[in-house]
Order: structure tokens, then C-alpha cells, then sequence
């Protein structure tokens, strides 16, 4: 059972406090899309052995959506950071490239 | 025969007997005792009967690793199976049974099984259903069914409570014994918290009954010492009875604390679970001794060498008075001294190994005990208990050399780290050639959420088995006085050339009753991985989890395989290390407090008027309410009419109600709701629904604008925390610049409906507040004050009558519940349940979430194309819903129906059409989603989706019942009762 | 106007620590920028008290001011209070994006009383409630056992919880059972 520190309010979450949301930074495709761009959008997912960028509610504290990035055969977590941003925040990039030099980059 | 000596026994207190009874026959222990031990010291040397063959067998160990003396202990509202007898402390009044015996232990006549020994070999009962047909039913089945299952599963419910507690520390040791002890002493002495759990009532371990001499004294005053040092220690806690169960990822630990099982009638609860948070676990569980296996080792009588040694030192209790001790090491001399010098006979020492010459060795020699080097055990003379052994040369093939009369047979195949918490989250493990072990690989632990290992190993857990390695393993720096031993040699098999007829009688997992043959026999047949032939043999797989038997077993694979152990490796260890009890895990989860149960402010009203309760989600709503001598669907009947002729009250408290400010409220909600939002002016209320990404219907409720830039959404029972959750997710991940709040008010109101062609006049005579058709007309609503109390009204109906639904803050939802009733007496009020709610609405054609809906169903379906707005570039859902599939002219839509007899057709009934399927199943092109008696227009009336259901009114399906029969309905305008919506609105 | 209705009408249990539901108190949540100076001068001309930092509650003689999120705050105050305080609030904010609403009723609050106190806590929430780690001047959310709730030390030896008013009934039963007598597991 993960902990995993919330970036909002700075409690070490145990994951029953916590919600997972599936993977991060999706961009949305609405009406105008094409097809394959919504399948894309709506279905397929990564589902990476390494690093992997996942979303995650303190649900049963501040309530705030925040992202962590971890490794999915480990566990280790590199870092979390608040849901408000479209990308990994460089300094996280950085702890995992030194972690996980082989790592090939985000997304 | 086995028995209690007149002196000694460091674990029992002779001034304080102990009665208990073992399958009914009262028997003495002393306080400190284990029913083990006690057992023992009665010579009930037979405890049970093994699962396939129902052997006899007694007791082999001392400890957690014990495979056989389980024992159903208790009765009643106490009543435990599968109780080890090793690790059960004894008490007054303790009840224990034995299992897996019929009709009795003495005589049982699943023995039988065991002169089918040739027919239940490994994965035999795999093989039963290749054999011929007659034979399963006539031959295996019986006795499969007679000999499967281990205790019997308790009747009543248990009278003990159990809970959990959470616990944090920097360091979590597992294991009290001396490497425990001085683990937990140096993180401490570091300033680091620090928890110690012992699963056995007694800090120390092995090291008191082994003789060691710890900085000059006895291990027993070294202990004492260090446990006064650590309890001085405000930054340590000491915990007794307690076994660490599992290790799981993040230091997370699951701990099972016994607290009253062995003082019964104590106070409080019975075991609690600890849920820890460790930064390190030092797990310093100590080794576990293997069996060997030679011809006859299950015979009762034939114990481990330690557990011999346990019961002399620590319980005064010789398993026999002439005990033969067989080995492939020096530590098992130390069992034939101790023997000795309690003045029991040990006639030989069978050493296994070529050359027998350690320190322990002479020392045996010294006090007269014959040792024979390069001998094994042949076999076990007796049944229901060890009357001797043969005598051969290990080298050979069995042979017999000698006979020897004995009693007791004290084997040991060496040792085993107790790597189980080392391993459950991922540590690996190395192959020790020469002391014949897995022990931890400390360049490979498991990774905590910073990738750095958080758990090691201490002292014999770490392969570390000499006392003075041991605790220089923990981190210790006493002086340490122990013998040097020479080294062990693998012994898989006694003796080594073993034909079939001996290989068949020796016992690896004793519970499960797998033999060396059994293995040989899966090999043979392919099976090379032994997770795979641990399935097929079940060699592991009982409730001791092959403490004993795993690394014999999977030793003999290897060599049936040709292949060395380290590449056979071991299989999964998973926990719990021992069986926790579900009470335990439950903890306080039960009964009342099982889950959360959601009261109303009402709650207690509805309880006490005869309220028939509906889970709904987590809250309770009363479907209805029973009057004396009618049934549900009578008083579902007179609810709804009632309510369409006078005037119905609904608890509709449950309603989700969200809060949305900000100036980009009305575009959240545009985005949120599949209709507009932002134009509903102030003061008025307006249906929306609610799609989730793929476009599918999740939620539908009324939205009232309370001013220019805040809005009130109502959502299903239920539905409240989840469409907030919704909001938010969107509101947080995706539109974070827009500027919106949101507040959950849910819980802040008691909503009522005041439903039916009265409500208006009974509102009016509350006073406060102008409800009139002009004040207030349908969806709209006002803020006021009814009755004396603050309210906020909304005139919206969910039934098609006339219909207020009243918020007021929640601390008064109950005074306003019993004003209405009074001042509505002599209208007729009553209230009314969810399932009167759900025919008001069906008659009226309105779709409920979850009837209607049911994750694929589109609004488009349900004929609801008018709440969605043709205007908006976007909504969520708006793309999904442009899918091709979605927008098939074949879909199945929403219609009503109608049967033409009248009746009601049964819930959740499909239609059928012509033809099969792809699959071969009879072809449907529609199902029910809503079906009910309407007492409104005395018929069954139902709601269903049918493949172009509108484009086909008046036309005649069918749906088939379970009796295979059909039910003809005509399709029909979903809205049943007063089409034209004249007496909601009036 | 009528009496306000407790949940459960005072419920009251003692054990080897005393669980009692508290008389109905003023409860507002705030949702705004904490970090703007003007709400915190809002917060502070309501409340006479200062906006706390990440995790704080701040408590004077009724009143009390906790930081729940970034931006989401709570009021304490007696109930007579409350309306005035909201008229405060939204006067001094007018035209600033925020959201100030009566939750009074949405919630109960229990007191936690006694040597015991924290460990009966510590058997639900999966909080480290040891002295050293759980101190005056924090405010926790969390879960207890299966439901939302949020706590702080209100006194020495002393906890408040707050918890939706549903399950008042559930998490008062959850306490008592874990403060009943017998059940003290002496760790902290």
C-alpha cells in the first residue's frame, strides 16, 4: 500500500486517503476531433514497466487532484506535483533521468 | 511415552494448574504451558489425523512452523478451527477437539485412504476426472468428499471484538530474540522510534534453551537486561503476541496482536490488527529447522530436534523416554545432551554425515551417548506412535543394519532462514551452498517510495545461525560464548538410495500429505517450475504454508529435474506468516458499524413509523410505510394514491445539492450539462443531464439559478459525492484557470417534496410565504420563511402533480417534517417511500438514473434530444455522442409499453425477436427498464427500450418470462398519466 | 424559529477516554485564495484571528480558523454569530472571486477527551497521532474507518472531530467502541 505526498497540503497520503485517476496529462478531444484522435483520447492508455505519470485526488483531505510520477515495477515515486499543468515540471524530469538514466523521456 | 518431569521447565509456573479437556477427556498443564506442551505432558502423543489419509500424527514442532496439532478450540460464539496447538497458550477451561477424524481420533475410518495410497498420488485429483465415469461418482467422490476440509467453519457469531490501530515508527523489528533485542537497542540508542513484535509471549528466542553465554552470563540475564534497558526507552514500544503478518510496498506492515485469547473473559478486545508504517523493517525472525525425510517421519513420536529441546528446557516434558536422535549437523547434539542430562536414554545418534567430530559431538561422546556416524533412519516402527527404528547405512540403500527400540524420534535436516517478511515485497534470495539454505541477498531488498531498500534481515533470518554470528549480525559487540560447529551436509533423502517403497512413506508437507514420491511422480509426468508442481502436488499449499516442507521438497525437484536448487528456486512467499483470523482483519467493521449506514434528519421518524428500508447508496430510505396488516405493495398502493388525491410527503433529503459560484460558473455548468445553463435566469430552476466523456448519461437532476453568478445543482440519491468529485475533476485538471468554486450543501439540508392537488393549501397554512400559482410558479423558486423556519422552495415536480420540494437547514428538517404531518392532518397527509416516488414517476414517462440508464445508454435514447443543446460548440460527452455506433437509427429507444392483458411485465424482461444470434442465442431487440402496477390507472405500466421503439408505436412486442412464456405489450408514449403536464402545473 | 435538532441530541460515552457530541457550533466554508492578502484581511476582520499556514488551525475562546486546502478555509464561531460573519465576509469581498457558505448543519462536531484520547483516533485514522508528530495548531483531514473527517487537538488532552452529519450516529458508534474499556493499547 503506496504513500504518496500531496503536493497541496503536504500530508504523506496513505492510499486509502487517496483516489487514483488514471493516467496524466490526457489531452482532451472534443467535438471537430477526428475519430482516431478521440479513440486515442478516450481509450488508449499507457500502461508503461517504469515510469509512468498518473493522477491521483486526496480525496479524504484536501480534496485537490495532484500527479505523481513513479515507477511502476519499483514503486519508487520520483515526485508529485499539482494536476494544474500540462507537463511534468522540469525538476521532476530531472530527478528521473538521474534515477533512471535509460528512462526516454515523458510522454 | 511422554511426560512431565518432576523438575525444571523455564516457561511454566507449577503453583498454578491449569485444567483443560482435549476431545472431551480432562487433562493438567501449568500456567506458561502451550496446549502443546500440555498435550504432550499428558502423552497425547496422537493430535490429529492428516487431510488425505487421515495418518495419525502428533506433534512435530514447537512453534508457528507446526504442520499438524491443529485443533478446533473453543465452542459456541468462541468456537476456532485450525488452531495451532503450539502457539496456543494454555488456560483454565480451554476446549480443544481434534480434526480431520471419523467418527473418532483412535479410530478413523478415513484411514482407508491410506491403503489407497497408490490411487491418490500427486494431482490425483486431477486424474479422477480422466478416469472412467462410474469410478468418479462411486469411488473418488466419496472419499474426497469425506477427507476434504481441515476444521469445521464456526456456526454463531463470534461474541469477541476485534480492532486496528495505526501505527507509525522509524524502525519496525519482527522478532524478540536476541538479535531482535540488539537490533531494536541500537536503532533506539540512535534516536530513532522503534516498535519490537514477538509472536511467542517470551522475549529471547532460542538462545536461553541453546546455552548461550552472552558477555559472560546466561542468555536468559542478557535478555532480561536489555528488555529493561529498552522498556526505559520512551522512544521504544514492546509488543508480546504479536506476529508480523506481512510486509507490503512503502514499509507498510500488517501486524495481528493477541490480547486476550489466552485470559478468556478478560475485557476488551480480542486481537487487534496493527497497521504499520515503518521506515525500516529489521526482521530478526529467526531460522525454522527442516525435517529429513526418511521412511515413516509422520509416524506420532518423530519431532523436529529443536522442538525436542523446547519442551525439555522450557516446558519440563520428555517426548519419550528413549529418544533416537538423527541428523546431518552438530546442533541437533545439543538435543541429545539436553536429553541426557535430564536423565532420559538417547541409544544412538544417527549422523548422516561421513565424519561426525565437532565439539558438540565429543561433548555427546564425553556423556556416553553412541553416535554413529554414516547412518540413517530406514524406517519408523509404529502407528499411532513411534515404537522404533531400523538402522541403515546413508550411503546405501536401505538395508537394515539394526533395530532400535525407541519412543521418540528427534530429526533435524538443519536450518532454514525465516525469510518470509524479507521476501513478501520483493527481496531476493541467494543460495547458500554450503549451509544448504536460501538466506537474503542483501544487494537486492525490496525498494521502498525513495528505490532504497527498507527492510533487512537480523541475525538467523540473515542466515547468521551461530549465536555469536547472530547477534553480530544485529549490530551487537558482546562477547559471545557458543561451540563452534562443523558443517551440515545436505541430506535431501534418507537413506540416499531409497527405492519406491520407502520414497513413498516419507513425508514432506505433512498437512497436505505429499510424499517424496509425490514429487518424483510430478517431475516425471513434466512438471518442471515448481510453482507448478507446488499446484499440482499441493506440497505447500496447507495452512502452515510449508514451513517445513519447502526447501526439502523443492530439493528433491531439483534433483528429479537434474537441475541445481538455486535455478528450481523457491516459490512465493506470501502473507500472512501465519493465519490471522478474519475478526481480526474485519477489526471493527461489524454489525452496526459493518459500513457506514447515511441517516436523514428525519431518520428516526421514518423508524419509527414503520419504515421499510431501501439501501440507497449508503443512506437508508424508506421504500414505504407499512401499516398493521398490509403489505408492501398495499401501502406503495395507498401512498400513491394518496399522493395524487391529496397530498404526499417524500424525505428527499438524500438529493445531491451542489453549490457552483463564480463569474465562469454558467460555462462550467454549459460544459457539465448537455443543455445551457448560463441563460436560466435568476430565480428559476431548470432539468439538466448529465453525460460523462464517452457520452453516456450519469446523472440528471434540476439546477436552480440562486443569483448572478451561483447555482444550485441538484443530483440523484447517492450521486452527490460522485458528480462533485465530477465537477471538481474538471474544475482541477482540465479548466483550472476558470474561476469557479464548489461546495458540497448536500448534508446542510433536509429537503422535503410536499407532493399531490392539497400541497399548496397545506404549505399555505403553515404561513411565511407566498406559494401561490403568481409567487411562485412551476420551476421557479423563492427564499422565505414557512412555519418559522428559513426555507428556500422550489416548485418542481418529479411525479406530475402539484409539488414544492422545501430545503431547510438540516437541524430542522425533522421540526418541519412533524409540522406538516400536524397542520396537513385533516388533507390527508401522508408520507411516502421511494417505490411510490418511483410509480408516480413512471406514470408520468420520467426516467430515472439507473432504471432507465445504465452506463450505455445516450440521452439521445431516452428521447430526451430536447435537453440538449443544438447551440453549444462543446459539452463533455458531445464528441462520444457523435460516434457512429451512438448515433445508429437501430438503437434501442426509449418507449412506454403496454401489456394487453394488463399485466406487469417482469423486471429486467427482454423482448424477443426472430432468430438467433452470432453466438447461437435466441435474437432480442429491446428490454424493460421500468415496470410497475400503476394503482393510478389499475394496469401494469412499464417503460423499456426497443430497437427504433418510437418509430414503431402501436406495433405489439413480446417478452419472454423465466416460466419460457411471453407477455404481448403494445408500444406506447412513455407518458402514461396526464400527457399534458396540466396538474403539475396549477 | 424552532430549536435546532442535534444529530444524536448530545450522545455522550466514556471509556478509558470520553466521546461526546458537541452543542451544534457556527461552521462556514471559505473557498478562496488563500495566499491573497485581501482574503486574509477578510478572514481576520471576520474572525478576529490570523489565517493560519498549510495544516493550521488557529482557536481563540469560540472561535477558529483552519487552512483546509489552498483555497478552502473554515469558521468556527458560536451559532448566534454567523450570520453576521457571513455579512462580513461577503461585504469585504465583494466583486473578489469567493465563496463563503453556512455548513452549521452539514456537520457534527465530537470532543475527545482523556489520556486516551489520541489512540481511541489512532484506531480509525491512518494518521500518525503520536505527540511528536500530532501537534496543537494542526487541523488533520483524513478518513476515520470509512468516512471523511477532520480533526485537531482542541485542548490538552482533548480532540475535535468534525464529520458529515449522515454518519454522526456511525463514526460516534466507531469511537466508543475504540474507547471502550479495555481496548487501551498504551503506545503513545
Amino acid at each position: 500500500m503506496l504513500i504518496v505526498h500531496c503536493p497541496h497540503c503536504g500530508v504523506q497520503a496513505d492510499e486509502t486517503e487517496l483516489t487514483n485517476g488514471g493516467q496524466a496529462h490526457l489531452r482532451r478531444f472534443g467535438p471537430g476531433s477526428s475519430d482516431a484522435e478521440f479513440e486515442a483520447y478516450m481509450f488508449a492508455r499507457k500502461n508503461p514497466k517504469g515510469v509512468h505519470f498518473e493522477r491521483w485526488r486526496h480525496s479524504y483531505g484536501c480534496g485537490k487532484w495532484f500527479i505523481a510520477a513513479r515507477c511502476t515495477a519499483t514503486l519508487e515515486v520520483f515526485g508529485t506535483y499539482p494536476a494544474q499543468t500540462t507537463e511534468p515540471p522540469a525538476a521532476i524530469i530531472a530527478t528521473i533521468k538521474k534515477r533512471r538514466p535509460e528512462w526516454e523521456g515523458s510522454e | 511415552m511422554s511426560t512431565r518431569l518432576s523438575r525444571g521447565g523455564r516457561l511454566i509456573d507449577r503453583t498454578r494448574p491449569q485444567e483443560f479437556t482435549f476431545n472431551g477427556k480432562r487433562l493438567r498443564g501449568f500456567a506458561g504451558d502451550t496446549l502443546a506442551s500440555a498435550l504432550l505432558a499428558n502423552d497425547q502423543m496422537l493430535v490429529g489425523r492428516s487431510f488425505k489419509y487421515h495418518r495419525p500424527r502428533g506433534i512435530v514442532a514447537s512453534g508457528a512452523e507446526e504442520p499438524n496439532a491443529l485443533v478446533n478450540l473453543g465452542e459456541g460464539t468462541r468456537f476456532e478451527p485450525n488452531q495451532r496447538t503450539t502457539t496456543t497458550e494454555l488456560f483454565n477451561g480451554l476446549k480443544a477437539e481434534s480434526q480431520n477424524h471419523w467418527p473418532s481420533l483412535e479410530f478413523d475410518l478415513g484411514a482407508v485412504n491410506s491403503a489407497f495410497a497408490r490411487f491418490l498420488p500427486a494431482g490425483f485429483y486431477y486424474k479422477t476426472f480422466i478416469h472412467p465415469r462410474p469410478f468418479w461418482k462411486h469411488v473418488f467422490e466419496p472419499i474426497i468428499r469425506r477427507s476434504a476440509g481441515l476444521g469445521r467453519a464456526p456456526k454463531d457469531r463470534d461474541a469477541d471484538r476485534y480492532e486496528q490501530f495505526y501505527a507509525f515508527t522509524d524502525v519496525l523489528v519482527a522478532g524478540g530474540g536476541i538479535a531482535g533485542l540488539q537490533a531494536a537497542l541500537n536503532a533506539a540508542r540512535d534516536g530513532k522510534r522503534v516498535i519490537v513484535m514477538e509472536q511467542t509471549a517470551h522475549w529471547g528466542g532460542r538462545a536461553p534453551i541453546d546455552g548461550v553465554v552472552i558477555d559472560g552470563q546466561p542468555a536468559a540475564a542478557w535478555i532480561a537486561t536489555t528488555v529493561t534497558a529498552l522498556e526505559a526507552m520512551e522512544n521504544v514500544t514492546l509488543r508480546l503476541r504479536c506476529m508480523v503478518a506481512g510486509v507490503y510496498d512503502h514499509g507498510y506492515v500488517l501486524a495481528a496482536e493477541r490480547l486476550t485469547d489466552h485470559v478468556p473473559g478478560a475485557m476488551g478486545p480480542r486481537q487487534r490488527l496493527w497497521r504499520i508504517r515503518a521506515g525500516q523493517i529489521i526482521a530478526a525472525t529467526g531460522a525454522i529447522e527442516r525435517p529429513l525425510s526418511f521412511a515413516g517421519n509422520d509416524v506420532p513420536g518423530v519431532m523436529l530436534a529443536s522442538a525436542v529441546r523446547d519442551y525439555l528446557t522450557n516446558w519440563a516434558v520428555s517426548p519419550g523416554d528413549r529418544t533416537v536422535v538423527v541428523t546431518n549437523n552438530d546442533d541437533a547434539y545439543r538435543t541429545a545432551i539436553a536429553l541426557v542430562e535430564a536423565g532420559l536414554s538417547v541409544p544412538v545418534v544417527l549422523d548422516a554425515r561421513a565424519r561426525a567430530n565437532g565439539i558438540l559431538v565429543q561433548q555427546a561422546r564425553a556423556l556416553g551417548i553412541r553416535v554413529e556416524a554414516g547412518k540413517a533412519i530406514a524406517a519408523v516402527k509404529g502407528g499411532k506412535r513411534v515404537t522404533g527404528v531400523t538402522v541403515c547405512s546413508q550411503a546405501g540403500e536401505g538395508a537394515v543394519l539394526e533395530e532400535i527400540t525407541c519412543d521418540a524420534v528427534a530429526m533435524s535436516g538443519g536450518w532454514s532462514p525465516a525469510v518470509h517478511l524479507w521476501s513478501h515485497c520483493g527481496g531476493k534470495l541467494t543460495w547458500d551452498e554450503d549451509a544448504a539454505m536460501f538466506r537474503p541477498d542483501p544487494a537486492r531488498p525490496p525498494l521502498g517510495a525513495d528505490g532504497r531498500g527498507f527492510v533487512r534481515t537480523a541475525g538467523s533470518a540473515s542466515g547468521a545461525m551461530h549465536a555469536a554470528e547472530c547477534l553480530a549480525d544485529a549490530g551487537g559487540t558482546a562477547e559471545v560464548e557458543a561451540p563452534e560447529e562443523a558443517p551440515m551436509e545436505p541430506i535431501w533423502i534418507m537413506p540416499q538410495g531409497a527405492k519406491a517403497d520407502l520414497r513413498a512413506k516419507m513425508w514432506l508437507d505433512y498437512q497436505n500429505d505429499v510424499k517424496v514420491s509425490d514429487v518424483q511422480l510430478a517431475a516425471r509426468e513434466g512438471y518442471q517450475s515448481v510453482e507448478h508442481t507446488k499446484r499440482y502436488t499441493t506440497l505447500g499449499m496447507a495452512t502452515d504454508q510449508g514451513k517445513l516442507s519447502n526447501i526439502n521438497g523443492l530439493a528433491v525437484l531439483s534433483d528429479a529435474i537434474s537441475q541445481p536448487i538455486p535455478q528450481v528456486g523457491t516459490t512465493t512467499f506470501r502473507p500472512p506468516y501465519t493465519p490471522v483470523t478474519f475478526g481480526t482483519l474485519a477489526g471493527e467493521a461489524r454489525g452496526d458499524i459493518f459500513q457506514p449506514l447515511r441517516r436523514t434528519p428525519m431518520h428516526e421518524w421514518h423508524e419509527a413509523n414503520g419504515a421499510y428500508w431501501e439501501p440507497v447508496g449508503h443512506w437508508r430510505r424508506p421504500y414505504c410505510y407499512q401499516r398493521a396488516g398490509e403489505t408492501e405493495e398495499q401501502a406503495v398502493h395507498r401512498e400513491v394514491r394518496n399522493t395524487r388525491n391529496a397530498v404526499g410527503l417524500l424525505d428527499a433529503s438524500t438529493l445531491g445539492k451542489i453549490l457552483v459560484k463564480g463569474p465562469d460558473a454558467g460555462r462550467l455548468l454549459d460544459m457539465l450539462y448537455t443543455n445551457m445553463m448560463s441563460t436560466l435566469p435568476v430565480g428559476k430552476c431548470r432539468y439538466g443531464l448529465m453525460c460523462n466523456e464517452n457520452g453516456f448519461l450519469i446523472d440528471d437532476g434540476v439546477v436552480a439559478r440562486l443569483d448572478e453568478d451561483t447555482f444550485l445543482c441538484h443530483t440523484t440519491s447517492g450521486g452527490a459525492d460522485r458528480i462533485h468529485a465530477h465537477m471538481e475533476d474538471w474544475l482541477q485538471c482540465e479548466w483550472w484557470d476558470w474561476k469557479v468554486y464548489t461546495a458540497n450543501l448536500t448534508e446542510q439540508f433536509a429537503q422535503i417534496a410536499v407532493v399531490g392537488p392539497k400541497a399548496r393549501q397545506l404549505l399555505e397554512r403553515l404561513g411565511g410565504m407566498d406559494v401561490s400559482r403568481e409567487a411562485l410558479p412551476f420551476m421557479e423558486w423563492r427564499e422565505g420563511v414557512l412555519g418559522g423556519i428559513a426555507a428556500r422552495v422550489f416548485r418542481i415536480s418529479f411525479s406530475g402533480e402539484l409539488s414544492y420540494e422545501i430545503a431547510v437547514p438540516a437541524g430542522q428538517g425533522r421540526a418541519l417534517w412533524d409540522l406538516l404531518l400536524a397542520k396537513g392532518a385533516d388533507l390527508g397527509v401522508m408520507p411516502y417511500g421511494t417505490e411510490a416516488l418511483h410509480v408516480l414517476r413512471a406514470e408520468k414517462g420520467f426516467i430515472m438514473i439507473g432504471d432507465e440508464t445504465d452506463g450505455t445508454v445516450i440521452p439521445q435514447d431516452l428521447g430526451l434530444d430536447w435537453a440538449i443543446s443544438k447551440k453549444k460548440a462543446d459539452y463533455i460527452g458531445k464528441r462520444g455522442q457523435q460516434r457512429s455506433f451512438l448515433t445508429n437509427p437501430d438503437r434501442w429507444k426509449l418507449v412506454g409499453l403496454e401489456t394487453l392483458d394488463g399485466s406487469v411485465i417482469p423486471d429486467g424482461a427482454y423482448a424477443v425477436a426472430e432468430g438467433v444470434t452470432a453466438n447461437g442465442q435466441k435474437a432480442t431487440e429491446g428490454r424493460v427498464t421500468s415496470t410497475y402496477f400503476s394503482p393510478t390507472l389499475g394496469r401494469g405500466i412499464a417503460m423499456g427500450l426497443v430497437r427504433r421503439g418510437p418509430e414503431r408505436m402501436g406495433e405489439t412486442v413480446s417478452f419472454g418470462k423465466l416460466d419460457g412464456t411471453v407477455v404481448k405489450a403494445r408500444i406506447v408514449e412513455p407518458v402514461f398519466y396526464d400527457p399534458k403536464g396540466e396538474k403539475q402545473n396549477v | 424559529m424552532s430549536d435546532v435538532a442535534q444529530a444524536l441530541g448530545g450522545a455522550s460515552f466514556t471509556g478509558f477516554a470520553r466521546v461526546e457530541e458537541l452543542a451544534p457550533q457556527g461552521m462556514i466554508s471559505f473557498r478562496g485564495d488563500l495566499s491573497d492578502p485581501v482574503v486574509q484581511e477578510a478572514l481576520r476582520a471576520a474572525t478576529g484571528l490570523e489565517m493560519p499556514a498549510q495544516r493550521g488551525i488557529v482557536q481563540a475562546e469560540e472561535r477558529a480558523l483552519g487552512w483546509m486546502s489552498p483555497d478552502e478555509a473554515i469558521l468556527l464561531m458560536p451559532h448566534a454569530a454567523l450570520g453576521g460573519v457571513l455579512v462580513e465576509l461577503r461585504a469585504a469581498l465583494a466583486g473578489q472571486h469567493h465563496l463563503a457558505v453556512d455548513v452549521s448543519d452539514a456537520r457534527v462536531t465530537f470532543r475527545l477527551s482523556g489520556p486516551g484520547a489520541r489512540e481511541v483516533l489512532a484506531k480509525l485514522a491512518p494518521v500518525d497521532l503520536s505527540p511528536a508528530a500530532f501537534a496543537e495548531g494542526e487541523l488533520r483531514r483524513t478518513r476515520v474507518a470509512q468516512v471523511a473527517a477532520a480533526f485537531w487537538l482542541s485542548g490538552a488532552e482533548e480532540i475535535a472531530l468534525i464529520c458529515f452529519r449522515s454518519v454522526a450516529r456511525y463514526v460516534f458508534d466507531l469511537l466508543a467502541v475504540s474507547a471502550a474499556e479495555g481496548g487501551e493499547v498504551r503506545a503513545f
